[in-house]
């Protein structure tokens, strides 16, 4: 998760959103060519059981795969797995292999693999994936192409943590009985997916080839993939007007280059591809401080914000004005939460009914570039209008996380995935037993509700999703009446390509899905 | 005093240098008076080019904010630092130099050594070090200036004690009976004022530049609208809002500008000998 964010930080892209055809459907798919593509920063590793940063993961999902992957409504569909049935009481997962699958170096991948990678490999080395197994009793493979999950208990989530950052497939031949953190082969990664390691080159590239003995007929087109390493964000700019790179991932560039590249010639940008992310951005409120633990000061904070004008002059009017603690690409968003919208009149009115004297307030902006800085800036001057003494408390990266672990804040920005499922990456956020100090990722506001605490709970073990749109209704509108976060912006970072290059962003996870449908349309 | 003035005046440069000061002082001055309302209000939509909008002659920058507002809070910021900080600086290098030029022998050693040790570090990369152990805030960035800028003012200062205090007025003074800081206050230090003031009123422009540079890298006081600030956060949209930047930059130009001026200046009114000889 740390990881995630870190990635992230080093996003700050944005654009207008543009109704750019994901999938191309007016040529048949031409192989062929070279894609280029910009990876920010250099990934620590490549082996995605191991590591789940940001950069890792856009690699490791050309050269990993999983059972499943995700339409843009987070609709599964097979990809090792070639279908799959649940049962009715919603405690057994049972999936059907594709036949006739090969690891990179010719061994065939069977359901012996499936259960090592998720019930031994991930449950020691992936601490995201551990939580989520915790929920399962035992993995069976009756036979070479089946696989069946038997859960404690229904988990309504659970079919939807199969996409290759999650619950990647491990070659069981190579990692079995090794020390999985020290084996040779973590530097020449092997899975199933449409292309094969190649080659790395510290600090300027990675090449990844073809796989050409891939199950699926005539994918992938392109021969050969490089993802470039330039550090500075201005030089991946002029890298793409140069021609260098076709691809800039969302956050390569700054947000304010965003416009100047989006005018180019032959340049497509879409902002799809991180519905499964849902990056939403918010204010912690240290509600161990006072007057902040009172409820009508957070609310006149909340009205306070012109995030409408956030998200035009710093964000170039991409990404949503978010609605409360769930991002609307997440499942379970309602969108009739209480209302909390730019309102300085509502909110003077309620600083006035409020506890707050006239007390200081530090904001602590996120380190990640001007668009946060300017944000902070803005937010400043926002809480100063109705009447708050603010003052920005500067930091750098570790300085900021040291203080928000320590509580050592009144107001922070910070922004977190959400992994298309509230159950996955909201309720950690506001439940109680989750706000011990010593974290910047958990419950950092220190928002306790024991009934919220009880419905998130519950709502996670429903097996019916409807169930579980009732009970995330009411959590939802129980949290945004509380405000114990100020939620901003679902952030947009947008994929710039060339036109040409068809399918640069086909599944909700984006670039981090690989390139296996992308071809390129010869000019 | 008249003799003085006459000099300096002989100087067009300086007069120049003058006069641009008093504007921004006076601007400073009257900032508060003429934009009541913050520099960091939000008043127009972003990127306002100049003059195309009544009442925000200099246009708005990428959050809105009235540029001319905070070029005027700006001049405020930028003085106060430069002047402050030389004070703090001359209040830490004048003694020092002084009882190191006076003294002599071990203390000369020991406290030009330790000048030495602050002058081995750029002094830009020092503020920098000093700013990120420090909270950035205004006082800290007054201070961490007045400590890269101090060791020049004990150098000097030294020398011309060293000068001082050989003549026979010092020596005098020491016959009939006063004691060293007597000597020191009242003999030495009046004498050997001149320099001082020239590199002061030079200190004054490099503490301005200082400041803007550390603000330009984000290491300035966040709650604080000053001109370096003003060009850091303009830097990025350099190509789609030039002015932003160029303006700002103007104002750290001429008033550094106008501060060397007057410096010459100044040298040139104080040091007439020196002045006439090379002619």
């Amino acid at each position: 998760m740390i990881n995630h964010l870190k990635f992230a930080a080093a996003v700050t892209a944005a654009a207008l959103a543009l109704a750019t055809p994901v999938v191309a459907q007016d040529a048949s798919p031409q192989a062929g060519g070279t894609l280029n593509v910009v990876i920010q920063p250099e990934p620590p590793g490549l082996m995605i059981g191991l590591i789940q940063n940001g950069p890792t993961q856009m690699v490791a999902g050309d050269i990993y795969e999983s059972l499943l992957r995700y339409d843009f409504n987070f609709e599964p569909q097979g990809q090792l797995a070639e279908s799959w049935t649940i049962s009715d009481d919603g405690k057994t997962y049972t999936f059907k292999l594709r036949d006739g699958v090969k690891f990179h170096d010719g061994t065939p991948f069977t359901s012996a693999d499936v259960k090592f990678s998720m019930d031994v490999f991930l449950r020691e080395a992936h601490s995201r994936t551990r939580t989520y197994m915790q929920h399962v009793e035992s993995v069976e493979t009756p036979d070479p192409l089946t696989v069946v999950f038997n859960l404690k208990q229904p988990f309504g989530p659970f079919l939807g943590i199969f996409e290759p950052g999650t619950a990647p497939m491990i070659p069981k031949h190579i990692y079995e009985g090794t020390d999985f953190a020290s084996n040779p082969a973590n530097n020449t990664p092997i899975g199933t997916g449409p292309f094969k390691f190649e080659k790395w080159v510290k600090g300027s590239y990675i090449h990844l080839v073809k796989n050409q003995d891939y199950y699926m007929e005539g994918k992938p087109y392109v021969d050969e993939i490089y993802y470039h390493v330039i550090p500075d964000a201005a030089s991946r700019a002029v890298a793409y007007e140069t021609g260098k790179v076709d691809v800039l991932p969302g956050g390569s560039i700054e947000n304010f280059d965003v416009p100047r590249i989006r005018e180019l010639d032959n340049t497509c940008i879409t902002d799809k591809g991180w519905e499964f992310f849902g990056p939403l951005s918010w204010i912690w409120i240290n509600m161990n401080n006072k007057p902040l633990d009172d409820v009508k000061v957070r609310r006149a904070m909340m009205h306070a914000l012109d995030r409408q004008f956030a998200r035009d002059a710093l964000w170039n009017g991409l990404g949503n004005v978010a609605t409360g603690p769930l991002s609307s690409s997440t499942r379970f968003h309602a969108a009739d939460t209480p209302d909390i919208s730019y309102d300085p009149e509502k909110a003077r009115a309620l600083l006035a009914e409020s506890s707050y004297d006239g007390e200081t307030i530090r904001l602590l902006g996120l380190p990640y570039g001007e668009t946060w800085q300017r944000w902070a800036e803005a937010v400043k001057q926002n809480l100063t209008e109705i009447g708050m003494n603010v003052e920005l408390v500067p930091s750098d990266v570790a300085g900021w996380n040291q203080k928000i672990s320590d509580r050592d804040f009144d107001l922070a920005f910070t922004y977190l995935y959400q992994y298309g499922d509230p159950a996955l990456g909201v309720s950690r956020t506001y439940m109680s037993s989750n706000a011990a100090p010593g974290s910047p990722w958990n419950n950092v506001a220190n928002y306790q509700n024991p009934e919220i605490d009880r419905m998130f709970d519950e709502a996670a073990l429903m097996a019916n999703p409807e169930d579980r749109r009732a009970a995330y209704k009411k959590i939802q509108d129980q949290i945004v009446s509380d405000v114990p976060n100020l939620w901003l912006l679902e952030l947009g970072f947008p994929t710039i390509s060339r036109c040409n290059i068809k399918n640069p962003v086909s599944t909700a996870l984006g670039v981090n899905d690989g390139f296996r449908d992308v071809w390129i349309e010869a000019n | 005093m008249r003799d003085f003035w006459k000099r300096f005046r002989h100087n067009r440069g300086a007069v120049i240098g003058l006069v641009i000061l008093a504007v921004v002082i006076a601007t400073a001055i009257a900032a508060p008076f003429l934009f009541p309302q913050s520099p960091w209000k939000m008043v127009q939509r972003p990127f306002l080019p100049p003059f195309t909008q009544e009442g925000l002659p200099l246009g708005t920058d990428a959050l809105g904010r009235d540029v001319l507002s905070g070029l005027a809070h700006g001049a405020y910021v930028s003085l106060l630092v430069g002047l402050v900080s030389t004070i703090v600086a001359l209040a830490i290098g004048v003694p020092v130099g002084a009882l190191a030029g006076y003294f002599v022998g071990r203390t000369d050693d020991a406290l030009m050594r330790f000048t030495e040790f602050f002058q081995t570090i750029p002094s830009f990369a020092l503020a920098i070090v000093l700013l990120a152990i420090f909270q950035p805030s205004l006082v800290f960035v007054i201070i961490a200036i007045a400590i890269v800028s101090w060791p020049p003012v004990a150098r000097l200062v030294r020398g011309e004690v060293l000068s001082l205090r050989t003549r026979e007025f010092v020596e005098a003074a020491s016959l009939s009976g006063l004691s060293n800081s007597q000597i020191i206050l009242r003999h030495v230090l009046p004498n050997a004022l001149p320099p001082i003031i020239v590199l002061a009123s030079l200190m004054v422009a490099q503490a301005i530049l200082l400041e803007s540079s550390l603000s330009f890298l984000g290491l300035g006081d966040p709650n604080i609208m000053s001109w370096g600030y003003m060009i850091g956060a303009a830097r990025t949209v350099i190509r789609t809002a030039w002015w932003l930047s160029f303006l700002p930059g103007m104002a750290i130009l001429l008033t550094v500008l106008a501060l060397n001026l007057i410096g010459e200046g100044l040298n040139d009114a104080l040091n007439p000998r020196l002045t006439r000889r090379s002619e």
